[in-house]
């Protein structure tokens, strides 16, 4: 900290949810949501990517909308309800469409895939059958090195259409 | 290996795991946040971290004096290593000797490293490392290709391949063209940047955690900077975030500061770097200026080639002697020259040390061959398609520059038949015609361009490869080689194999972190051939205990061997039938051993560089690309608009796998060739080294329409695992056809006027050229 911060906190109490546990914690002012959820809490399935916000590894759920993990801060989280992607992994709010990455190989390294899956998640809670101009559109804040997209589309579109028909995906 | 190409591989047998689309091996876990990466593991108590710190505002130039007192000074740092803390040698290189872990006199590039804080935070190094005073006595900087041409400084001896008589040729053929061209660099942008875990243990043994497509290497480096021997370091990997070549020799480096750092503070250390160290530090793919002149005769057959790269190597050698020489191996892309020249120069600059990036320079050779394609297309107002189909490879002109017969050339023109066919080139060729005479704006243009790979190391002693297999009693399996995953599917495709070899399906392999202390001296896991080389390694191994096991049970069941098989997770004696793990018990029992080391060279490569002869490569793997894109001539904005491609894997080990990597390749191509743009200031600074500036595909700027479909192969004629064809790399280059679709809607602006477009083709690039065309036209 530099000496003209010397009036404000350094530290502050939030008290939040992160998947739907209470936690409260005494964080830095300067912490990131990111690396409070990875260095804090173990939580390391948003991952850093760019710190930037730019390459989306770190999105993830604050209070029903993405963010860009890399970009908030822990501070602001008091009273917030966080959900990562291990938070959705185990209510299995997120499993057709795991289930359909798997199945359509929509990943290589991985390491794009928890943020992916929350953008994709984002716009299937619009619901209905979306465009593939319109998912393209709505993950591509969401970089991925690997796959090209072209899978990661094609799973978004066949749970899109699965979830709309209510059907369930079979992994 | 018979030489006349007309081998035929063996009938496919019936296999249960290889040739399944099978997910990647860690699937779930990467759906699930489960899978672990470095950065991950949960830190050791004491873990500190590390910051290289460098002089922002130096690109080259003598140190006169640096004052890290204010750095020590920081709360929370422990300790600031530099030179003097290094107890073996000042070297991180690979062979040469000149990349020093922090530059003492003088430095070389932006953003070399002179120092690395270690504090107990992240943050708190960070903000230590700035704080550094640093006086450095400016030296002039050479910068581009052009600097270094005229300063005649190189990084390596130059080197050229030379075929039949190129002054005869020139000098007699009846038509001649020349030309030059641009090439950009590329960054990698792995998802997951550079990252290390260094942690010390007892009598001098030093552990790391690390994000390297090379462990052995990363092994050996840290062994001579730390002065101890290679056994004293073990190297894991578990998986990488991606790699792409930015982790062969680049994770070194940060590999070895993190475990001098650990060494200096007897406590683990790590060092990821931060995206903007990362992306300033590490090198790229290597940008070139090759000038090309060409005879040939009036249909457009060529006669000589002579082909000149001018490769910006950076301030060090790094891996720059394979990657130009890969450039020259592929300046023939598909086509026969009766003559040629290739002749390269690797130069120095005072910038960033260029380095492996998926193709290793394959691409940039690739390139210019299609290029010169399409200049002479346009000159002599042919279809580009039938021109390169009148240069192909084929029987009796089937010998490249290099000296090697190429013997598959019917898989390429099958390839590019098909092709032709599929994407209904010919058809849409006469619509984008009408469309563009009728549109003065949007302007069209489709091509169809070829792919050969040569699959092997170019550097001999690097084609091999082990593995080490363990059978335990309850049946389950070991699996461990020396190859890395960095998302490609390796170990899933080595695990299908392994899994094949003992009828067992995939759950009872248990695939397990790439470790020195398990496979060691390996190559890196490259030039396309990590299935190639470790698929072969764990077969072997695997087939060893196999074998025991059925000379064990031939004896115990008085059967003879060939009634024993492994399928179905059970073992079939004659009318005997036992799991695994039962047979396993036995035999152990019976004092049989369970466990195997495979070993696997490839054969048939006999490369001479000094005397430039010899056969360079196994075999090639081949593809073809047929891109449509539509550009606006009033901003320079460009759309893919459709895709077709066919690409040859032989005989598929994951038919899932390896579309994902076209894809995915294909997608990295495509971006190295239109928005990825590495800008430098003239003072030698790197502009773009953010995501905010530097700009990678996103799902929307990938084609619109995109058909990715395998070669109906009936296997590699070259004896490889399964038939298999390599397919990390090639599919890079299937991009090329975006870059002559883009060129070619260029070209409809004024037929018969070669336009002037460089790589990459941003939309400023494409507006010059636009331009240039437009004054031409009223010229
Ligand atoms: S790490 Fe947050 S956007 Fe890249
Ligand atoms: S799978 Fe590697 S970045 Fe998306």
């Amino acid at each position: 900290m530099s000496d003209t911060a010397q009036s404000f906190p350094t530290r502050v109490d939030i008290s939040l949810t992160v998947n739907g546990e209470p936690v409260d914690a005494r964080v830095d002012v300067s912490r990131h949501l990111v690396d409070f959820l990875r260095l804090d809490l173990g939580l390391t399935g948003a991952h850093a990517g760019c710190e930037h916000g730019v390459c989306g590894a770190c999105t993830l759920q604050v209070d029903g909308e993405i963010v860009r993990g890399c970009l908030m801060l822990a501070a602001q989280l008091d009273g917030a309800e966080v959900w990562t992607v291990e938070g959705l992994t185990e209510t299995g709010a997120l499993a057709d469409l795991q289930a359909a990455f798997v199945e359509r190989n929509a990943l290589q390294c991985g390491f794009c895939t928890p943020g992916m899956l929350f953008a994709a998640a984002d716009i299937l809670a619009q619901g209905g059958q979306p465009s593939r101009v319109a998912i393209r559109e709505h993950i591509s804040g969401n970089y991925c090195r690997c796959t090209g997209y072209e899978a990661v589309v094609d799973a978004i579109e066949t749970v899109a259409g699965a979830r709309a028909r209510g059907e369930e995906v079979s992994a | 290996m018979q030489p006349d190409g007309t081998r035929e591989a063996p009938a496919a047998a019936a296999l249960a795991s290889v040739g399944q689309s099978l997910p990647h091996d860690s699937a779930i876990r990467h759906v699930s946040g489960s899978a672990v990466y470095v950065d991950d593991i949960r830190e050791p108590a004491g873990t500190l971290h590390v910051v290289p710190g460098w002089a922002r505002d130096a690109t080259r130039g003598r140190i006169v004096s640096l004052d890290l007192d204010p750095v020590r000074a920081h709360p929370g740092v422990v300790a600031v290593i530099g030179p003097a803390d290094i107890p073996g040698k000042n070297d991180v290189s690979p062979a040469l000797g000149d990349e020093p872990m922090f530059a003492e006199e003088e430095i070389l590039f932006w953003g070399q490293p002179l120092f690395a804080v270690v504090a107990t935070t992240r943050e708190a190094a960070r903000h230590a490392a700035r704080k550094a005073r640093i006086e450095v006595e400016d030296l002039p900087p050479l910068l581009t290709v052009e600097d270094a041409l005229a300063a005649d400084e190189t990084v390596l001896p130059d080197y050229q391949f030379r075929k039949g008589s190129p002054e005869t040729g020139l000098a007699t053929a009846s038509h001649l063209m020349e030309g030059s061209l641009r090439i950009g660099g590329q960054e990698h942008f792995y998802l997951e940047g550079q990252v290390s875990l260094a942690v010390p243990g007892e009598d001098g043994d030093m552990f790391v955690h690390t994000s390297s497509q090379h462990p052995s290497e990363t092994q050996h480096i840290i062994a001579r900077v730390l002065a101890v021997p290679d056994a004293a370091v073990t190297v894991e990997v578990r998986r990488m975030g991606g790699g792409f070549g930015g982790k062969e020799s680049q994770a070194n480096h940060w590999a070895a500061i993190a475990a001098i750092a650990a060494r200096a503070t007897g406590r683990p250390c790590k060092l990821r770097l931060d995206r903007d160290d990362d992306m300033i530090m590490t090198g790229k793919r290597h940008d070139f200026r090759v000038d090309w002149k060409l005879g040939h005769d009036a249909e457009g057959l060529l006669r000589v080639v002579d082909m000149r790269l001018f490769a910006r190597c950076g301030y060090s050698a790094d891996l720059s002697l394979g990657v130009v020489d890969r450039s020259m191996f592929h300046a023939d892309s598909s086509y026969y020259y009766p003559d040629a020249m290739i002749h390269s120069r690797r130069l120095k600059t005072h910038t960033c040390s260029n380095t492996a990036f998926r193709g290793f320079g394959g691409p940039q050779g690739m390139l210019a061959a299609e290029r010169m394609m399409d200049a002479l297309a346009i000159r002599l107002g042919v279809d580009p398609l039938d021109l390169r189909k009148r240069n192909f490879y084929r029987e009796g002109r089937d010998v490249t520059p290099y000296g090697m017969k190429v013997e598959e050339h019917a898989t390429l023109h099958a390839i590019v038949d098909q092709l032709e066919e599929s994407s209904d080139y010919r058809r849409r060729r006469q619509e984008i015609a009408s469309f563009n005479a009728s549109s003065p704006i949007l302007k069209k243009g489709l091509a169809l361009t070829p792919v050969k790979f040569g699959i092997s190391f170019t550097l001999k002693h690097l084609n091999q490869a082990g593995a080490l297999v363990h059978l335990y009693t309850d049946g389950s399996i070991h699996l461990n080689h020396g190859g890395t995953e960095m998302g490609q599917g390796l170990f899933q495709k080595v695990a299908q194999i392994v899994a094949e070899e003992f009828g067992v399906t995939l759950d009872k392999v248990k695939i397990t972190a790439t470790h020195t202390g398990k496979v060691p001296n390996t190559g890196p896991t490259a030039a396309s051939s990590g299935t190639d080389l470790n698929g072969m390694a764990a077969k072997i191994a695997a087939e060893t205990i196999r074998n025991r096991l059925v000379a064990f049970a031939a004896e115990r069941y008085q059967v003879p061997p060939d009634a024993i098989s492994f399928a179905d997770n059970s073992v079939q004696l004659g009318e005997r039938s036992m799991t695994l793990g039962e047979l396993a018990r036995e035999a152990h029992l019976a004092r049989i051993q369970l466990s195997a080391a495979g070993f696997y060279a490839t054969p048939n490569i006999t490369w001479d560089r000094p005397s430039a002869s010899g056969r360079p490569f196994f075999y090639f793997a081949y593809g073809a690309a047929c891109s449509e894109v539509t550009v606006d001539t009033m901003t320079g904005e460009m759309r893919v608009d459709r895709v077709d491609i066919l690409h040859d894997v032989g005989r598929s080990l994951n038919p899932a796998i390896d579309i994902g990597q076209i894809e995915g390749g294909f997608v990295q191509g495509m971006g190295w060739l239109t928005t990825e743009e590495l800008v430098w200031d003239d003072r030698g600074r790197l502009r773009t080294h953010a995501p905010s500036t530097y700009k990678i595909p996103t799902a929307s700027d990938v084609p619109e329409d995109f058909r990715v479909t395998l070669y109906a192969s009936a296997g590699n004629p070259s004896p490889t695992v399964y038939r298999s064809k390599a397919v990390g790399e090639p599919p890079v280059m299937l991009a090329i056809s975006v870059f002559s679709a883009i060129y070619d809607a260029l070209a409809s602006l004024n037929p018969g006027t070669i336009p002037d477009l460089d790589a990459p083709a941003t939309p400023e690039a494409i507006l010059h050229a636009v331009l240039s065309m437009k004054r031409s036209r009223a010229g």
